[in-house]
């Protein structure tokens, strides 16, 4: 099956939102995970709370939040939009922000697991042998949860694919800019006659997720090796 | 002093009061059943655990003083730490392993070179693989290594046998003599064997429940009678130190001479075992189980006994059952026969009195690797 312009248009536009929301959030997610899983420090279930609320929060509530937040009228929208030009509303990038939230804790449980389930005596092994705390999250920590981080990646590129509530309550439904693939079938069955052009892009979504699935298998198993576990 | 520590620390309800100098040389073992607080010990050494107060001293210099607000992080101590379960990193070959501290070290050390290392520890056929590749006695060795090209100025090592069979002990044990022969760092070695620390140890700290219960050289505190309940009571024997004197061929046994410096007045403390694989000349150990001595007040003739030492008896203890141990002060050495409290009575022992201690070779056999009272390898030349 060949594809027509805007399918092609709406398939490109989700995988860089995606791509764009797992980059962007993933130092983030490792960061949370590292202090959920490691660190000793008041409030510590209050940022497990806020990491796990995309979660459990209708990603309608979500997208209705990041509006009245960073709508241009609002206050931190209107400072981010006249200090540095940045707008988020009605654009890609908005897209790719509600994304990365709602795929965030998909990407803290994977990694913050792997990080718990190494042996913390390795990092004790480490700081003996003359490693400060940065090089031993590098060279000890990293590489060892590195299956984690890919798993989780993973896992929110898919969340992030397939996200609608979010982005359409924030950014809207904009041709080229903000209608990725599940806006895009949302709009077909609404337009009369449109029910083949949804079983098209219904079919993309599935060989794509598909596709996600057995890349994660592939990259886990050669990390798992490397790994030498 | 190569540690000097007086540190107080409370672990939940367990509370750690510890105060001890390790050799300058040597192996210094802290030896105490579990839970006398000697892992925790070591990691008050090495700057893992932060004790509540005291100070701790390594080479001469402060390591940690609460007084003074003083805490040198782990990291920065140049203190070589092998744990019971080695702790090599999954994700690194033996190679990256190896490296991983000496890449890290500040000063390289003269002499410890990586080949040097691998030569030692006979590494050279697993730099390639992964940890998880390695038998238990070969991650060990790569832990050895890794903690020796770092470069330290003192080792520990935290029950680093535990975790093995006998088989793998055996195996790793002669690299624990070369090491503390030949590389010239001191060593901390925490165990609860006595075998062990037989083998290995110059001094002995004993620790029992948070406290040193007592502090010397492996030849007294091994000899001293009040000691048994927490160097455990079965296995009680001395272990002595020797010198190869000669072999006889024939017979297939070696004439040994009891005492560090070799016992030279002719005849005295002289002991025959069975043939031992080294040279004469060669400093060796062996643990004489008092199980195996019997006293006599006479110097018997026509037994099938070899060895039959002339000393005086220099303590007695009784104990609440059929037991009494006694030490006998055989000059070179002392040693401790087991015997019935009705023998004491019998033979009329009391402190001072000359006795013969009488020792059957056989109980001396070096062919069996994990035996008691097996003479305890050599350990470099005459001192």
């Amino acid at each position: 099956m060949t594809l027509s312009p805007a399918e092609l248009e709406a398939l490109l536009l989700s995988l860089k939102i995606a791509l764009v929301a797992v980059a962007g959030g993933l130092p983030f997610a490792v960061l949370a995970a590292l202090a959920l899983a490691r660190g000793r420090f008041a409030g510590k279930i209050l940022l497990d709370a806020v990491v796990h609320l995309p979660l459990v929060l209708p990603p309608v509530v979500m997208g209705y939040l990041l509006l009245i937040t960073l709508g241009t009228k609002a206050p931190v929208g209107a400072w981010l939009l006249e200090s540095f030009g940045i707008r988020f509303v009605f654009s890609w990038t908005g897209a790719a922000l509600a994304a990365a939230i709602v795929s965030f804790p998909f990407q803290v449980r994977a990694i913050r697991l792997a990080i718990e389930a190494i042996d913390p005596g390795l990092d004790a092994a480490a700081e003996t042998l003359g490693a400060g705390p940065v090089d031993r999250f590098v060279s000890i920590t990293l590489p060892l949860a590195l299956p984690g981080i890919i798993a989780g990646a993973i896992t929110a590129f898919a969340a992030s694919l397939g996200e609608f509530g979010a982005i359409i309550t924030f950014v809207s439904n904009i041709p080229g800019e903000t209608r990725t693939l599940p806006l895009a079938i949302y709009t077909a069955i609404q337009t009369p006659g449109g029910e083949v052009a949804a079983a098209r892009l219904a079919a993309l979504s599935i060989a794509l997720a598909l596709a996600g699935l057995l890349l994660s298998e592939a990259a886990a198993r050669r990390v798992r090796r490397v790994a030498g576990k | 002093m190569s540690v000097d520590i007086a540190v107080r620390h409370r672990l939940g309800n367990f509370d750690l009061d510890i105060a001890f100098a390790g050799a300058a040389s040597g192996v210094t073992a802290l030896f105490g059943p579990s839970g006398a607080g000697k892992s925790a010990t070591v990691g008050m050494i090495a700057g893992l655990i932060r004790p509540d107060s005291g100070r701790i001293a390594i080479d001469g210099e402060t390591m940690f003083d609460a007084a003074a607000g003083v805490n040198v992080p782990a990291r920065r101590r140049r203190i070589g730490y092998v744990f019971q379960d080695g702790r090599l990193f999954p994700h690194l070959s033996v190679r990256r392993n190896l490296q991983f501290g000496a890449r890290r070290a500040r000063s390289h050390p003269a002499g410890a070179s990586f080949d040097d290392i691998v030569a030692l520890l006979g590494l050279g056929d697993l730099l390639e693989r992964r940890p998880a590749g390695l038998s238990g006695g070969e991650r060990q060795r790569v832990a050895l290594g890794r903690a020796l090209l770092f470069g330290p100025r003192l080792l520990l090592l935290d029950e680093p046998l535990a975790a093995l069979d006998q088989g793998r002990k055996a195996e790793i044990i002669p690299f624990l003599q070369r090491l503390r022969d030949e590389a010239g760092i001191p060593i901390v070695y925490v165990s609860h064997a006595i075998d062990e620390v037989a083998q290995l140890a110059d001094t002995v700290v004993l620790m029992s429940g948070g406290r040193v219960a007592a502090q010397g050289s492996v030849f007294d505190i091994t000899a001293r009678l009040d000691l048994f309940p927490l160097t455990g009571r079965f296995e009680a024997g001395s272990v002595v130190a020797a010198r190869i004197v000669g072999h006889d061929a024939g017979d297939r046994l070696s004439e040994l001479a009891l005492g560090a410096g070799g016992g030279n007045s002719a005849g005295a403390g002289r002991l025959w075992v069975p043939e031992i694989a080294a040279p004469a000349g060669s400093n060796i150990r062996l643990r004489i189980r008092a199980r195996d001595v019997m006293l006599a007040l006479t110097e018997p003739e026509a037994i099938s006994a070899n060895n039959v030492l002339r000393g005086s008896v220099s303590d007695i203890r009784l104990d609440d059952g059929a037991y009494a141990d006694v030490q006998v002060d055989v000059g070179a050495a002392k040693l401790i026969a087991r015997i019935t409290r009705r023998s004491v009575t019998r033979l009329g022992l009391a402190p001072g009195l000359p006795v013969f201690a009488v020792i059957k070779s056989v109980t001396v056999d070096r062919r069996m690797p994990d035996a008691p009272n097996l003479p305890l390898g050599e350990h470099g030349e005459a001192s």
